[in-house]
């Protein structure tokens, strides 16, 4: 079977982000860029089916402006088999919605006839955690999120997520979108004859036009701040110094 | 205006979570309609009819809604909407919610709003975004707004109760969507508080060194302070204690009235977790830990030392 795996380009999870001055958006200018963390999860998991036998073709897709490329190559360097690139341009990446990438996944689908979509269950910029399941309601599949275990089997998927308070498994029919959790796996290093070898791999370059998608911001931006800070507090010298001091806040029986 | 809010429950009684979904349907205004999904969930929806600001209950009862899916949800809230005007959809940010209300949102062609944690007025609201370090204010132009709200930001209670009962319907539910269903659960069992919603929490991380540890040092402070446990990510991938107890970016959020983190180090994704707590504590060996940058009071030394300390200090 083929799988597709949407891959998100994003600031480097080690990297704090500031906010503009004029509350515009977050400082992204300069700063390291990365596959999001959740997404190297969703291609190694896609990778390992398909040293299994059980995959066929592995794509990866990307949404955003050029640079996206080389985060398509990091995916290609793991064992992805070829790639696309939905470009758009920077002024329509800083507020592309989850619901515009559903609908450009949605139109790569109808054209890639896959039998498993593998997503990240949150991209770590936004925090949004909906894209997988917006694509799976817009294809009209099933979808499993979460997911920390995958059993394949001819047509279906035994899956474990990871819910509040415990474990949930879960019994998929395929076609499905599943958006995987970080103990999924650990996604393997990218090395450099494996970085050479994904420069002969192919990527396909579209755009929004050309899938007939209108990726037109449905959320207005009026604001991005920063939190309040939290005021510094002190280093105590002893544990009992430290009771009476949860003590004196009412904190502490 | 009509609002509709999806409970979540467990053992015959509403989660603390879907308290806070009503308090900030409260804030936005309207007739709140309370839909309730389950099996055999009767009692639930009678003493929720008393609940603050609650017009209506709505029960979908079913036997394939005891454990429903989102595919299942979602049809249910869908067949909800086509019978009555709506001008929000709310849910808990729970992984239920999460789960289900985007799968809603594109049924609807709507964008929806994740982890709202404050409500400006009907069609703006302001979320978190890269780890809480941002906060963003964004207004919706969608004909239904559909969002989560972050149950740490909305204090949902109980006890106030409208003097009017809601009236309760049951509504016919569409047939199960066989393509995905939940085939079990393993619910960690645990007679401690809640962690979402516990007032206090106890946190250990990688510091702690061993499951045998995390035990021996830090459950029994947990004991004498009655208070839930939680984890950094690295303590949950070490085995030290189950998926479910992780704080953070892509774990549980909590703000309890005090935070107490043993041998954690503060990564801004354990930090985004935990850093609306009222008090924090932290207990780190390494003075430079970025922990400290957040925490109200600091101890440093050995977790092996100062915990049982701590411990026997306390109470
Ligand atoms: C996509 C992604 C999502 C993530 N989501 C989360 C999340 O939701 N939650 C989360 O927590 N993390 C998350 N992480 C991981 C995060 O980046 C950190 O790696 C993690 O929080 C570190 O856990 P820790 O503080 O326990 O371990 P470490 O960073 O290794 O820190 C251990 C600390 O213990 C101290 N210590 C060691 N021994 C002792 C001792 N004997 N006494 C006292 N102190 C001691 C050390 O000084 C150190 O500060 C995520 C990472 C990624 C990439
Ligand atoms: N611009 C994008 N290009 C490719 N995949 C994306 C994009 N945005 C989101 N995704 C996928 O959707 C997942 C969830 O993202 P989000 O809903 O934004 O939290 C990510 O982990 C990716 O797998």
């Amino acid at each position: 079977m083929k799988v597709v795996v949407p891959v998100k380009r994003v600031v480097d999870y080690h990297i704090r982000v500031h906010v503009k001055s004029d509350g515009s958006g977050v400082e992204t200018a300069g700063l390291k860029m990365s596959m999001n963390p959740f997404d190297e999860i969703a291609v190694e998991a896609a990778v390992s089916l398909k040293e299994a036998g059980i995959v066929s073709e592995v794509v990866v897709v990307s949404a955003g402006v050029a640079a996206c490329q080389d985060t398509l190559r990091t995916a290609l360097a793991m064992g992805g088999d070829r790639a696309i690139l939905i470009e758009i341009s920077a002024d329509a990446e800083k507020n592309l919605q989850p619901l515009a990438v559903a609908k450009l996944l949605r139109a790569v689908c109808d054209r890639e006839a896959p039998q498993l979509v593998l997503c990240g269950k949150q991209a770590i910029d936004d925090d949004a955690h909906q894209t997988g399941q917006m694509l799976a309601a817009r294809l009209d599949w099933p979808q499993a999120t979460a997911v920390s275990a995958i059993e394949a089997a001819p047509g279906l998927l035994t899956l474990t997520r990871e819910i509040d308070g415990g474990l949930e498994r879960l019994r998929v029919d395929l076609p499905a979108v599943v958006t995987v959790d970080l103990r999924l796996n650990e996604p393997r290093y990218v090395t450099l004859p494996n970085l050479m070898k994904a420069r002969k791999k192919p990527i396909e370059t579209l755009t929004p036009e050309s899938l007939g998608v209108d990726i037109a911001p449905r959320l207005h931006i009026l604001k991005v701040s920063e939190p309040a800070p939290r005021a510094r507090g002190e280093i105590l010298a002893s544990v009992g110094e430290l009771v009476a001091r949860l003590k004196e806040k009412g904190v502490f029986a | 205006m009509n609002l509709l809010v999806l409970a979540e429950h467990h053992a015959d009684a509403l989660t603390p979570a879907t308290l806070s979904a009503l308090a900030a349907a409260r804030r936005l205004g309207g007739d709140i309609h309370l839909l309730i999904v389950g099996t055999d969930c009767r009692r639930i929806a009678e003493s929720a009819t008393r609940l603050a600001g609650v017009s209506r209950v709505l029960v979908g009862d079913a036997t394939h809604l005891a454990t429903p899916t989102a595919e299942d949800l979602t049809a249910v809230i869908l067949s909800v909407l086509a019978r009555n005007a709506y001008s929000h959809v709310l849910a808990p940010a729970t992984s239920t919610g999460k789960s289900a209300l985007p799968r809603v949102a594109a049924k609807l062609d709507v964008a929806p709003v994740s982890d709202v944690v404050e409500i400006v007025d009907a069609e703006t609201f302001v979320h978190p975004i890269y780890a809480g370090n941002a906060l963003a204010t964004v207004r919706s132009t969608d004909p239904i707004k559909v969002i989560t709200v972050r149950p740490t930001a909305f204090a949902g209670t109980l006890s106030e109760t409208s003097a009017a009962p809601a009236s309760l319907e049951t509504i016919s539910v569409p047939p199960a969507d066989t393509r995905s269903r939940v085939t079990g659960r393993d619910l960690t069992a645990s007679a401690r508080p809640e962690l979402a919603s516990a007032k206090t929490v106890v946190a250990g991380g990688r510091g702690l060194g061993s499951k045998e540890n995390f035990e021996r040092l830090l459950v029994p402070l947990a004991d004498k302070l009655g208070a839930a446990i939680g984890a950094s990510r690295a303590a949950v991938d070490g085995g030290f204690v189950p998926n479910d107890l992780q704080i953070g970016q892509t774990g549980q959020i909590v703000a309890p009235q005090l935070y107490i983190a043993a041998g954690i180090s503060g990564a801004i994704q354990h930090v985004a977790g935990m850093k609306d707590s009222r008090v924090i504590v932290a207990i780190n060996k390494d003075p430079e830990a970025p922990i400290f940058q957040v925490a109200d009071f600091g101890l440093v030394g050995d977790v092996s030392q100062l915990l049982p300390e701590l411990t026997e200090k306390a109470g």
